[in-house]
């Protein structure tokens, strides 16, 4: 058995299978996103007993936070947990364990074909709710969602890479009607024994979202046509950052900016009144605060070969800077140095831990 | 009067082959131009690249990272993964349109004073025709 159908739309056969697994005693917790029926709020909920499900909306088009992020202070895991994630998410917790950041151990990890979600400002609006029955239409349908977000407009990464269980939604027309559950591992298919359902041998075909696959990849190149900084030089930079606040919010809610203590924000560059007037006898007027430029461009070297495209630095942003596509662009040619594909493999090692003697000869 | 522009390089050195590189093109008496600011690092990992960036956008005209030749590291491996960074900082220098060619790489042993005379002086003419940084007169950084 390598997949298995529920006669009931996506979204409620990722309930139900959740049901299955905490109701069998499977696993002992599920962490997935929630809907408060009262008020209509969203939250990540480490759910424990069945009743908690109630309020699951697993697969809703919103991101909070990174979920991979979060798992990190939940694993190594004692106890089975499953976790719903998007794929982006996945990737990112990929990314965070290979630097030690968490474990796959006793993890069940569920993904899903992903449509993308809304920006936050949106999921926060009060006609939020209406919208979300005509979203997982138009996402079965192979459509790009008009008002997603624009990462996830241009995300060509759409597919889960390494999930222990896959959803079929987004390009999948009988999502709306049926779910589609393929168990890609042993872990999967012996914790989904007992689910009640057509079993079948279908593995995971990405074929059949080349379609989706395709319009995604055309939308990429028309934002990264349009962005300001394409190749533009330092003005264009100042440009475009000259905006940045420095709340450094985009590296916070960033999975794989790891650090407890971030460099940007330690002592090394706290600076004091003489570097102040060092800079100022030379430029006659500074901007502050400094270094904002300065922390995008570390971010980017210290991460961006490692961006798993999840867009929440541009969701953050209060002032409206595409972090996350600047950021995916460069960390597109950076990765391609290394032909390293961001939470692709957790076998795959990080660029920077590793070396080939013989390599990049040009540049000494 | 013009006067002629005299680059500022900020180099970070390797105490173990391009700091002692440099010592000895200093003891033979070997011409190398003012235009070098040498600092001496345990190795060239141990350069951030973010150092790098910050001399950069500090106004450094060139900014010159010198360590081992691969294979001769003190440490053993640490050029190679000062040489990864550094590759990675190229190419998110290249994807923004920044001069890249504003930052180099160089391996220079203890034993080779005259190298190190020679890149500082390549480096400084390489510089000289770019013209100044002008990262140096943008008050946004």
């Amino acid at each position: 058995m390598s997949s298995i159908n529920l006669d009931m739309s996506a979204p409620e056969g990722t309930v139900a299978l959740l049901r299955h697994l905490l109701g069998s005693g499977k696993v002992s917790a599920v962490l997935a996103l929630r809907k408060s029926p009262d008020t209509g709020a969203y939250d990540i909920g480490l759910i424990a007993d069945e009743a908690g499900l109630d309020n699951a909306a697993p697969v809703d088009p919103v991101m909070l936070a990174n979920t991979g992020q979060i798992l990190s202070s939940l694993t190594p895991a004692k106890k089975p947990l499953a976790v719903v994630l998007k794929p982006c998410e996945l990737r990112g917790f990929v990314e965070r364990v290979k630097r030690d950041q968490g474990s796959l151990e006793n993890v069940l990890t569920i993904s899903y074909t992903c449509g993308g979600v809304f920006p936050l400002e949106k999921v926060i609006g009060e006609s939020f709710a209406d919208a979300i029955p005509g979203y997982f239409k138009r996402v079965a349908s192979g459509e790009i969602v008009e008002g997603t977000r624009e990462a996830c407009r241009g995300c060509e990464r759409f597919i889960p890479s390494s999930a222990d269980m896959t959803i079929a939604m987004a390009g999948a027309p009988g999502s709306t009607a049926g779910c589609c559950i393929y168990l890609n591992t042993d872990r999967a298919r012996e914790l989904a024994e007992g689910l009640e359902g057509k079993q079948s041998d279908d593995e995971f075909d990405p074929a059949m979202t080349r379609e989706l696959a395709a319009k995604r990849t055309a939308e990429k190149e028309k934002i990264f046509s349009s962005l300001t900084p394409a190749g533009g030089g330092l003005d264009a930079l100042i440009e475009v950052f000259g905006k940045c606040v420095g709340c450094h919010g985009c590296g916070r809610v960033c999975p794989i900016c790891y650090c407890l203590l971030c460099d940007f924000e330690s002592r090394s560059f706290d600076y004091d009144l003489p570097y102040f007037e060092k800079e100022l006898a030379g430029k006659g007027a500074l901007r502050l605060p400094p270094d904002t430029i300065f922390f995008h461009l570390g971010r980017m070297t210290h991460m961006s070969f490692s961006c798993v495209g999840c867009g929440l630095c541009s969701d953050v942003c209060p002032v409206g800077i595409p972090v996350a596509h600047i950021f995916k662009k460069v960390g597109e040619h950076t990765a391609s140095l290394f032909d390293y594909v961001a939470g692709r493999d957790v076998e795959e090692a990080i660029p920077v831990m590793v070396f080939k003697e013989e390599e990049f000869d040009e540049l000494g | 009067m013009d006067r002629e522009f005299t680059p500022r390089i900020t180099a970070l050195l390797c105490k173990w082959c391009s700091y002692t590189g440099a010592d000895l093109a200093g003891t033979s008496r070997l011409q190398y131009p003012t235009s070098i600011i040498a600092m001496k690092v345990m190795c060239s990992s141990r350069v951030d690249p973010v150092l790098l960036i910050k001399a950069f956008l500090s106004g450094s005209d060139g900014v010159l990272l010198g360590g081992c030749h691969p294979g001769d590291c003190h440490y053993e491996v640490g050029n190679y993964h000062a040489r990864r960074r550094f590759a990675i900082l190229k190419g998110v220098f290249d994807t923004l349109g920044l001069e890249s060619e504003r930052l180099k790489l160089s391996w220079i042993s203890a034993s080779e004073g005259p190298k190190f005379a020679q890149v500082a002086n390549e480096y400084t003419e390489e510089i000289k025709k770019m013209g100044e940084n002008p990262s140096k007169k943008k008050m946004f950084l």
